[in-house]
């Protein structure tokens, strides 16, 4: 008999009703990743058993891990999907949806509040127009590196996946949106805006509640500073709390 | 006011930077979007945008850029969309660095510059090795803000299925699915603005994003709006071979040394690195002398995809050849290439500075899409502030970004799409505002809106409750390897009307095919009966007029026809060389055309028809890169002329 792989789905076939898991047994191919395990379920939708199940439901883009779209669980690790190769996994291979998020179905979950969090802090430079207005201001190299490092950030959750202050029960932002307010706070045009952004930051659910548990910098697949970020923004803060009550 | 309110379907970078500039003109604007549209396929562009900034001494000009994009498009693109489109560009990208895009930079603190192909100049802004993502960011962060002041509502997860049409023809709205409920609704707007991106994936494993379907297009296509030069596509000769999907390596591989090569003897079994140097087969540098591993893009794809399927040469018999990079130091690999490396090895487990990558060429982009007019000044431009420019046929329906069929002729230089996406979605803003400000015609009725979107629930029922013994992703992955097989690389005609008669057969399956899933939750197999549905509809688009093009021009290559330039080094008053000039010519005259494919709902495929070029301000010439013809070319053309004013 051919090579198979073993996979375990939790899956949930609505909203409102109950998780189960479903069982899968999947010729193997060279090279697959867990996209590929998704897809050949498709192809020939039956479990382990033989018996005949719906598709399984997932969230997809790019499959090159700039789009953040398929982050779900994968032996205990959130990841995304495009990025975890069967050759280097465990079997059976057990796929989860995200947990701090609510599911839609199977492994598909709505990530919405991480957009809502990035409105709530004015996570934008604000320009004066989308005409010509010439060449934008100039910066230096180095700071560039870190910009881009920041900006790397997908928004796809696997640092709040992680962060023990990060619940359904609160309205903490996040160490990925914290991370986009100090991207725009380097900004030549966003630091001067930078006093609105951090009231914004220092809000209900704002820097105050991390816990410093720093599990978001071992799951960021972009492997963005984290931490060190969170530091930076709280030396803004501080800053900038300094000039304002020197200028009274 | 939701008479002013503009519906804009996709929020990729085109959708977005029209969506930005409609709300700064005091519009309201509803995004369409089937993923979070921080998740649309402009994330995967990596090399950067175009645009003749020229910071380097070098003397670019937006007009170089101009004749460099319209020579790399084979002389098929309207020229003044082109051209306003070049000459806005460093004002795209500066704008585009005021909004925050975290662009590479030179030690003076000034935006850097890379070269690209088809160019000689450095006019290619880049942003590490994710530009598009980088500039889909910038767009996206700009339209939080005017969501946050509420002039933006998102309707993410959503999939636009139909346009409302009143009984003028005029769009009012359109009918869109939430892909979580699964239910319906109509939005009425005064216009809707189709910025949904290519139809990759009827050509199965490809570059591009798994939402790439060309199913929002194909929902247009039938309502009438037409689809201009759909067999233009382009191919990357650097894919990585995935069981999933085809990723790409970039050019710069090939730049910094990388080598092409197969094993020289057929069913050669032995690992790469028992292979010794004497029975390596480097085809490129064997045939190409000059070039080398440097070959062009369409020759590159080409020689890649016969040596494997013609020759039977591929490693291990399969659709690979080696790109070697294992002569490089690893020190010297990691400086120069470390990103793209990771990214190959992230994808395939292996180390390409010890073990050669193995690549295959991968349908990459549509040159082709829905057919998008505009309206010239006096000088050949763009009339600023057109509602004409940027609208298809059907007033009110605009289409921009890889989804119209402007900008790129026949072949699009790399970096290029990244501008047309912005520059076209900015044009389109300016253009909807236009028509806001002139249109007279009376929103939608609420009766109209309502049988409009029954009719989407019904036919989504009847699609719910299929049932037959066939899988629609089985379909799919067949129609995928038909269309790579015999419409991408090369094309003859008997090929193609084999093709013809098979994507017959898969919409006949398609027919029978089953749902696979009744659930009213976050179904993906239930939609994806209408995905493949408009895959087929355009797929039939593509072979059609491919079938019909008998030349080679850009990326549509038919060696039956070709006209290949003699190989002689001094052509001036050469006989083959005149014939050549003859022969391209009288090319010209025939098919220097725009293919525009219109669907008729009493036939099972489409009518094609052809229309003029607008080549008002840079005559065709046969393209050659270098340079050995030009002399000859012009002194065959003033013979020409001479003669002509003489008769």
């Amino acid at each position: 008999m051919s090579k198979t792989v073993e996979v375990r789905i939790k899956r949930q076939d609505s909203p409102k009703s109950p998780a189960y898991w479903a069982e899968f047994a999947v010729a193997y191919e060279e090279g697959m990743n867990v996209i590929s395990l998704l897809q050949a379920i498709r192809r020939d939708p039956k479990d382990k058993s033989g018996k005949t199940v719906a598709p399984v439901t997932w969230e997809s883009s790019c499959l090159e891990e700039v789009c953040g779209a398929c982050t779900m669980v994968i032996n205990g690790q959130v990841r995304q999907a495009c990025t975890a190769l069967v050759d280097k996994l465990e079997q059976p291979v057990k796929l989860e949806p995200m947990s701090k998020f609510p599911v839609e179905r199977d492994l598909r979950v709505n990530r919405q509040r991480i957009f809502d969090n990035l409105k709530k802090i004015n996570a934008w430079v604000e320009v004066d127009g989308y005409h010509d207005l010439g060449p934008g201001p100039r910066q230096n190299p180095d700071d560039q590196t870190t910009t881009y490092k920041l900006s790397e950030c997908m928004s796809c959750g696997c640092c709040m996946e992680v962060c023990p202050q990060f619940t359904d029960i609160n309205d903490f932002i996040g160490a990925a949106v914290l991370g986009q307010a100090r991207l725009f706070n380097m900004h030549p045009t966003g630091a001067m805006q930078m006093p609105a952004r951090l009231d914004k930051v220092t809000g209900p659910g704002g820097i105050q509640d991390c816990g410093l548990a720093q599990q978001c910098v071992k799951a960021c697949p972009k492997h963005i500073p984290l931490v060190e970020t969170i530091g930076a923004l709280q030396r803004d803060i501080t800053l900038t709390q300094v000039l304002g009550a020197l200028k009274k | 006011m939701s008479d002013k309110r503009v519906l804009i379907v996709g929020g990729g970078l085109a959708g977005l930077a029209a969506a930005m500039k409609a709300c700064e003109l005091g519009l309201e604007v509803d995004i369409f979007s089937m993923v979070h549209v921080k998740r649309s396929h402009s994330v995967c562009a990596q090399g950067g945008i175009n645009g003749a900034v020229n910071t380097k001494g070098e003397g670019d000009s937006p007009y170089i850029h101009f004749v460099d994009t319209i020579k790399g498009g084979d002389f098929l693109a309207d020229q003044p969309p082109v051209l306003s489109m070049c000459e806005a560009a460093p004002a795209v990208i500066n704008m585009m660095d005021r909004l925050g895009v975290t662009f590479n930079r030179t030690p003076e603190g000034l935006l850097d510059f890379r070269r690209f192909g088809g160019t000689l100049h450095h006019r290619t802004a880049f942003a590490g090795a994710s530009t598009g993502q980088q500039l889909l960011y910038s767009l996206d962060e700009q339209v939080r803000r005017w969501e946050a002041e509420g002039k933006v509502r998102k309707f993410e997860n959503w999939e636009f299925t139909r346009l409302i049409l009143d009984k003028d023809g005029k769009a009012v709205g359109i009918v869109a699915q939430d892909l979580s409920t699964m239910e319906f609704k109509s939005f009425p707007g005064f216009a809707v603005v189709l910025a949904t991106g290519g139809p990759g994936l009827m050509f199965g494993k490809t570059t591009n994003s798994t939402i790439n379907f060309g199913s929002a297009t194909a929902a247009a296509y039938k309502q009438g709006v037409w689809y201009g030069n759909p067999e233009m596509v382009q191919i990357h000769p650097t894919g990585i071979p995935g069981s999933d999907k085809l990723r790409l390596i970039s050019e710069s591989a090939r730049g910094e040394g990388g080598r092409v090569w197969v094993p020289r003897n057929k069913g050669d079994k032995r690992p790469w690195n028992e292979i010794p140097p004497a029975e390596r087969y480097y085809f490129l540098e064997e045939r190409y002398p000059l070039y080398g591993n440097l070959v062009p893009r369409d020759i590159a794809s080409r020689e890649i995809a016969l040596i494997c399927t013609k020759e039977g040469l591929g490693i291990g018999g399969r659709n690979a050849v080696y790109l070697d990079l294992t002569h490089r130091s690893e020190e010297y690999l990691l400086k120069k290439l470390g990103a793209i490396l990771d990214i190959y090895e992230k994808f395939r487990g292996v180390d390409p500075k010890k073990v050669p990558m193995e690549i295959y060429p991968a349908y990459h982009y549509s040159m082709g899409g829905l057919y998008a007019g505009y309206e010239t000044d006096e000088t050949g431009r763009l009339l600023k502030n057109s509602p004409a420019n940027q609208m298809t046929n059907i007033p009110g329906v605009y289409a921009i970004g890889e989804a119209d069929h402007q900008y790129h002729g026949a072949n699009r230089l790399g970096a290029n799409s990244l501008m047309s996406c912005i520059f076209a979605g900015l044009v389109c803003g300016e253009s909807v505002a236009a028509l806001a400000a002139n249109s007279k015609t009376a929103p939608a009725e609420s009766s109209l809106l309502e049988k409009e979107c029954k009719h989407e629930e019904e036919a989504y029922k009847k699609l719910l409750a299929q049932d037959g013994p066939e899988n629609p992703f089985v379909i799919h992955k067949e129609l995928g390897d038909a269309m790579s097989a015999f419409c991408l690389i090369e094309r003859h005609n008997d090929e193609l009307k084999q093709l013809q008669g098979m994507i017959d057969g898969f919409e006949a399956r398609l027919k029978k095919a089953s749902s696979l899933d009744k659930s009213g939750s976050g179904n993906m197999s239930a939609v994806f009966l209408r995905q493949l549905d408009g895959m087929i509809t355009m797929a039939k688009a593509v072979v059609d007029a491919a079938l019909l093009r008998d030349e080679c021009r850009g990326a549509h290559s038919k060696p039956a026809f070709d006209n290949p330039a003699p190989s002689k080094e001094t052509p001036i008053e050469d006989p083959a060389w005149t014939a050549y000039y003859e022969k391209f010519l009288a090319q010209t005259q025939t098919w220097l055309k725009t293919t525009v494919a219109k669907h008729d709902p009493s036939k099972s495929h489409p009518t094609i028809e052809y229309k003029e070029v607008d080549t008002r301000h840079l005559s065709p010439e046969p393209r050659d890169y270098t340079g050995v013809g030009k002399k000859a070319w012009k002194k065959f053309m003033d013979k020409r002329k001479a003669a002509e004013a003489k008769a």
